[in-house]
């Protein structure tokens, strides 16, 4: 029998409250606050530093994936960047012009090919899935590493279907129900794509989440302890870590289909070498910054990644000593892609919890004020 | 035969410098179970500073000078940023050495700039001719050097008293310091090293070349022949690295003729594929010990 007694809100009579989507009252006001100050942002922010915001919400879908299977599954997985790109490339491919310089299949309406991004992107982690079963920690972070390599190799040189080298492709024209979102109307493009992002990132955090606390988001952290522990307790290590592979997979598909949507173009060079790399510790980045095994740390962490480059492009007026400029040194491209080595190591030494890891302790500074603990 | 005496003199030249990089991952990752994703970072920024100071100072000075600037450079990382994390999960330690090489490869590639720089080796392109086989005299420098290196450390381990600490504090940590080895000290010593090596690698592999933005992707394909040859052995880290380097060479050579449709050469990614063949067949391949698995 499920109680809740009045004015104690932590006290539990029942495991399903204690394991309930938004457990307190203040959790459900607060989300909700937020869900209608992020729906609001377009009416007053403008339209450059929304288009940013835009794509924080599209990475933060990447960064939950990855939160699935690194945060709360355990698999150090450098090839994030490889899925991302196998989404963008089926999107590209399912939405493209049939008749066009690239490959396409014409299909117009956004839910089928961002699903399908996503479908095809899962089937890919399904097929490395089982190299993550017989390899653990650091062995399988290089090995997903190559995954990056060798997939941009091959996007490199399947011009049929990413254009190229230096040439690329375009991005998939979000369409739906006959409206173009690209097409600035009563809205502006920004706003409307940022409120598709808004969407699919609501859906995608919910579904996280409902996986984390579910059977399969309590095998995951079984897994992540002690993986030989998890497998004597009876949790099915091939499955589960397939099924990590899978959602993380997945969402990263999904990212993918949605990351280049607002700049209609992308180069196959982003997913490959030292670029692809970068994109794959960026996601890192990410889950590090915005807090391990959270979904809303994930979120967190993927605005802040995508704010760093205007961040770092305002620092020449308040240090004059960096420069604006690409040919003068210290400019602010590099500030920015050290920013990314900085924010690591200092959330790694200092606030190992990331920005969830602050949040929680104002928070509980306030729940238990003016006792400190 | 001849062409395929000339591609494997290459690989071995090559593999050379893999071997000295993927020592230097193994002597760190048997002293404190980690990757060390710097690497490829402070290889470049070796053969930057080398380039730097071998106009000035020669060539030989030079490389001795860039190779324990580097090992400082190491030893201040791990004292700043490594050393405050030991006893944390071996992942998050290999995660902060992503930042370390986001960080040191920035700085470097500010000073790079965007003309490719020159690191004043003497032996350019040059080459001998020895009965139709071509063999490089840069290739056969990076060998016998990683040879005179390789037996340096394999002495530094057998005879000196801190390499019988390495040892023993490679085996068990907590034996080792409750026999008084410093394991402080060992985790120093371990990153000056792979440090210096690092740097060493990085101008065989900047010689008859030059150092642009990229030269730290040869330092990536250090990992698949340290997974190759098992993250915990000095002996496979050498092997996989020449293994590697002369396959990797082959497919250089022969690219023409086993893919003519592809225009990239598929050099470059023979180390990915090797390691991830072998992968699939064993795991914990070659010369790693394999793990022990206890609850």
């Amino acid at each position: 029998m499920s109680t809740r007694v009045k004015g104690r809100p932590e006290f539990y009579t029942a495991y399903a409250q204690d394991m309930a989507f938004l457990n307190t009252r203040p959790k459900q006001w607060g989300v909700l606050a937020l869900i209608v100050v992020a729906a609001l942002m377009p009416m007053m922010v403008a339209d450059d530093l929304l288009k940013i915001l835009g794509t924080g919400l599209v990475l933060a879908i990447g960064a939950i994936g990855l939160n699935l299977l690194t945060g709360f599954a355990g698999q150090v997985s450098l090839g994030h960047a490889f899925f991302v790109a196998v989404g963008a490339y089926t999107a590209a491919w399912l939405a493209g012009d049939p008749d066009g310089r690239t490959m396409g299949m014409g299909i117009t309406f956004m839910p089928v090919w961002i699903l399908g991004a996503g479908v095809v992107a899962a089937v890919a982690g399904a097929i490395v899935a089982p190299l993550a079963v017989r390899l653990r920690g650091l062995y399988l972070a290089v090995v997903t590493l190559a995954l990056v390599i060798i997939g941009g190799f091959v996007f490199k040189e399947w011009k049929g279907l990413t254009g190229g080298a230096e040439q690329g492709r375009d991005a998939p024209v979000p369409q739906i129900f006959g409206a173009d979102l690209t097409v600035d109307g009563a809205y502006t493009q920004e706003q409307k794509l940022y409120w598709l992002f808004l969407v699919v990132l609501i859906i995608a955090a919910i579904f996280a989440r409902n996986i984390a606390r579910s059977k399969i988001g309590r095998a995951f952290s079984a897994v992540r302890d002690r993986d030989v522990a998890a497998g004597v307790m009876g949790v099915e290590l091939t499955k589960y870590k397939l099924i990590a592979f899978v959602l993380s997979s997945f969402y990263a598909g999904v990212c993918g289909s949605l990351l280049y949507v607002a700049n209609g173009y992308f180069r196959p060079e982003s997913f490959g070498g030292g670029e692809g790399l970068l994109l794959s510790v960026k996601f890192i980045a990410m889950i590090l910054i915005g807090g391990v095994a959270t979904v809303s740390g994930s979120i967190m962490g993927a605005v802040l990644i995508a704010l760093l480059p205007r961040i770092s492009s305002e620092l020449p007026s308040f240090l004059p000593f960096i420069s604006s400029s690409a040919l003068d040194h210290p400019n602010v491209f590099e500030v920015e892609a050290s920013m990314y080595g900085v924010l690591i190591i200092a959330f790694l030494l200092f606030e190992p919890r990331g920005l969830f890891g602050i949040w929680h302790r104002v928070r509980t500074y306030w729940k238990s004020f003016p006792f400190s603990y | 035969m001849t062409e395929m005496l000339s591609a494997v003199s290459a690989g071995l030249g090559q593999g050379s410098i893999y071997a000295l990089l993927a020592l230097g991952f193994v002597i760190i990752y048997k002293a404190m179970g980690v990757i060390s994703f710097a690497q490829p970072a402070l290889m470049m920024a070796g053969a930057l500073l080398v380039s730097y100071w071998s106009p000035e100072l020669g060539f030989w000075p030079a490389v001795i000078l860039g190779g324990l600037a580097i090992a400082a450079v190491a030893l201040v990382v791990e004292r700043l940023a490594i050393r405050p994390m030991v006893g944390k999960a071996v992942f998050v330690i290999a995660i902060i050495t992503i930042g370390v090489d986001i960080i040191v490869r920035q700085i470097t590639g500010a000073f790079v700039g965007t003309d490719p720089r020159s690191i004043g080796d003497p032996w350019g392109l040059e080459r001998w001719n020895v009965g139709g086989v071509v063999i490089q005299q840069r290739h056969a420098a990076a060998f016998v050097a990683a040879a005179v290196i390789v037996a340096l450390v394999a002495a530094f381990f057998r005879y000196t008293s801190i390499g019988l600490a390495m040892r023993a504090a490679a085996l068990d940590q907590e034996a080792a310091m409750a026999q008084g080895v410093s394991v402080g000290v060992v985790f120093a010593v371990s990153w000056a090293m792979a440090g210096f090596l690092a740097a060493i690698a990085g101008v065989f592999a900047a010689a008859g070349n030059s150092i642009d933005q990229n030269l730290w992707v040869v330092g990536l394909a250090a990992l698949p022949v340290i997974i190759l040859g098992g993250l915990d052995s000095l002996l496979g880290a050498v092997v996989g690295g020449l293994v590697i380097g002369v396959v990797e060479e082959l497919a250089r050579n022969y690219h023409s003729d086993l893919f003519p449709g592809i225009a990239t050469n598929t050099g470059a990614l023979a180390p990915y594929v090797v390691m991830l063949l072998v992968l699939l067949v064993r795991p914990y391949v070659l010369f790693g010990t394999k793990e022990v698995e206890r609850v």
